[in-house]
């Protein structure tokens, strides 16, 4: 279980304990989190999960694979700390993650 | 007017497996999709990724998938209207009228919407004048390859649609190329070429850069880039082409007053109909208690909905469950001896 912050862009937050084995998606869409789409229902596909890892967090989550930064490349305003919620994994390491969505999805 | 028994909006899988239900049933359908060939999120997204949960099919990517379905489905022998969006639907007696973007009109007693997210469109750019100048000097893709001769051409994007535009318009107009990051995607061929014409002065490759504003007035006269430590530089342009993939929007479905949860269309789970009589709503767009967003369910509610749409459309005869392995009428339909 891991407490994971959501901030939209305009500065409000959520925090949601999320289990263990979810995605930080799952998370979003589970407890009605706005701003992550997940149009394609999380098989790397659409890019319109994507959220903005709070910088000190970047270096705990396991590396985007070549999928993954392929499909951030069509992100909405993609930045250098940009990753698809989808594609993270949720552990007790995490507990305390911060992400923001971005302004829009598409 | 064309006039039949349903209409199916979506030619995805569960679009695809309608006609089957439907037509071993007797029943007459047109498929609509907003696309320009069947298969939807299955050849869109991933048709080179293998599915594993087809009952009795172990492994089959997302084009073969879509292929057999067509297989499966020819002896019906229906019309496809692709490249072509339901704009409006309206209700007419005991029957539903729709109306696409091409102006063509249906009328039927049944819709079945197996839309999947929703219409698939290309990724827009963001900035607000992008709009204006779409069409003119922005586009998404590209008609004919004539009307960007002897130009000055901005390409973004990393991917296939990218490159392969690149190397092309680069015989004959200014192309640069600017991507967000410096890795490129495509096959090594394509990646050589671009590096090879880049060397030789025939194409531009600015990296790590995005688009920041756009300058010009009726025409685009320049834009200007920027990099991820905020560095900007002004390009003077023609044209930009923008390839950021698709994204799918559920469009005018929202306006057709049906009942909505979030992005999902409510449905009973006895036969998947809507709030509205004889408009029914299968795969990934329905919801109902215990939804799943699986191929699998999507072919099990067509299945019921298709007994639904049996009895508005046939309202004088009796509905006959039968089996496809020893139905004479069934095999006659699919014209088996």
């Amino acid at each position: 279980m891991a407490k994971v912050t959501y901030i939209d862009s305009h500065g409000n937050s959520k925090s949601i304990e999320v289990d263990n084995g979810l995605t930080v998606m799952e998370g979003a869409i589970q407890n009605n989190i706005t701003g992550i789409d997940a149009d394609c229902g999380g098989s790397m596909a659409c890019a319109t999960c994507h959220v903005y890892v709070e910088e000190k967090w970047l270096d705990k989550l396991v590396k985007p694979e070549d999928g993954e930064i392929d499909m951030i490349d069509m992100a909405f305003e993609p930045k250098k700390n940009s990753r698809l919620s989808c594609q993270i994994i949720v552990s007790d390491e995490l507990d305390g993650l911060t992400v923001i969505t971005p302004e829009k999805q598409s | 007017m064309n006039k039949t028994d349903v209409i199916i909006i979506g030619a995805g899988p569960i679009g695809l497996f309608a006609v089957h239900q439907l037509g071993i049933k007797g029943l007459k359908a047109v498929v609509i999709d907003n696309l320009d060939k069947a298969g939807g999120q299955c050849i869109e997204l991933y048709p080179d990724k293998p599915i594993y949960d087809i009952p009795a099919v172990p492994e089959c990517t997302g084009k073969e998938l879509t292929d057999r379905l067509q297989v499966q489905i020819k002896p019906f022998k229906t019309n496809f209207y692709f490249n072509e969006r339901v704009e409006e639907v309206k209700s007419d007696k005991e029957n539903w009228i729709v109306k696409t973007n091409k102006k063509n009109h249906f009328i039927a007693p049944n819709i079945i919407i197996a839309g999947g997210v929703g219409s698939f469109e290309p990724r827009r750019i963001s900035l607000k004048d992008a709009a204006k100048f779409e069409g003119k000097s922005i586009f998404y893709s590209i008609k004919n390859k004539d009307d960007f001769k002897n130009k000055n051409i901005c390409i973004f994007g990393g991917g296939d649609s990218a490159l392969d535009w690149g190397l092309e318009l680069s015989k004959f107009s200014n192309v640069t190329l600017i991507h967000r990051r410096k890795e490129f995607r495509g096959s090594e061929h394509t990646l050589n070429e671009i590096n090879k014409l880049s060397k030789q002065g025939k194409i531009r490759i600015k990296t790590p850069f995005q688009l920041e504003k756009i300058n010009g007035n009726k025409k685009i006269q320049s834009i200007l880039i920027k990099d991820d430590n905020g560095k900007t530089e002004e390009i003077n342009t023609d044209i930009i082409l923008s390839f950021f993939g698709l994204v799918m929007k559920l469009g005018p479905i929202a306006e057709w007053g049906l009942n909505m949860d979030k992005k999902t269309i409510s449905v009973n789970p006895y036969n998947f109909e809507t709030n509205k009589k004889g408009i029914f709503a299968v795969g990934d767009i329905c919801n109902y208690s215990g939804k799943l967003k699986l191929i699998l369910s999507g072919f099990h509610e067509v299945a019921l909905a298709s007994v639904e749409c049996f009895k508005r459309a046939r309202p004088n005869e009796k509905y006959k469950f039968e089996f496809t392995t020893s139905s004479k009428t069934i095999q006659d339909r699919l014209g088996k001896k």
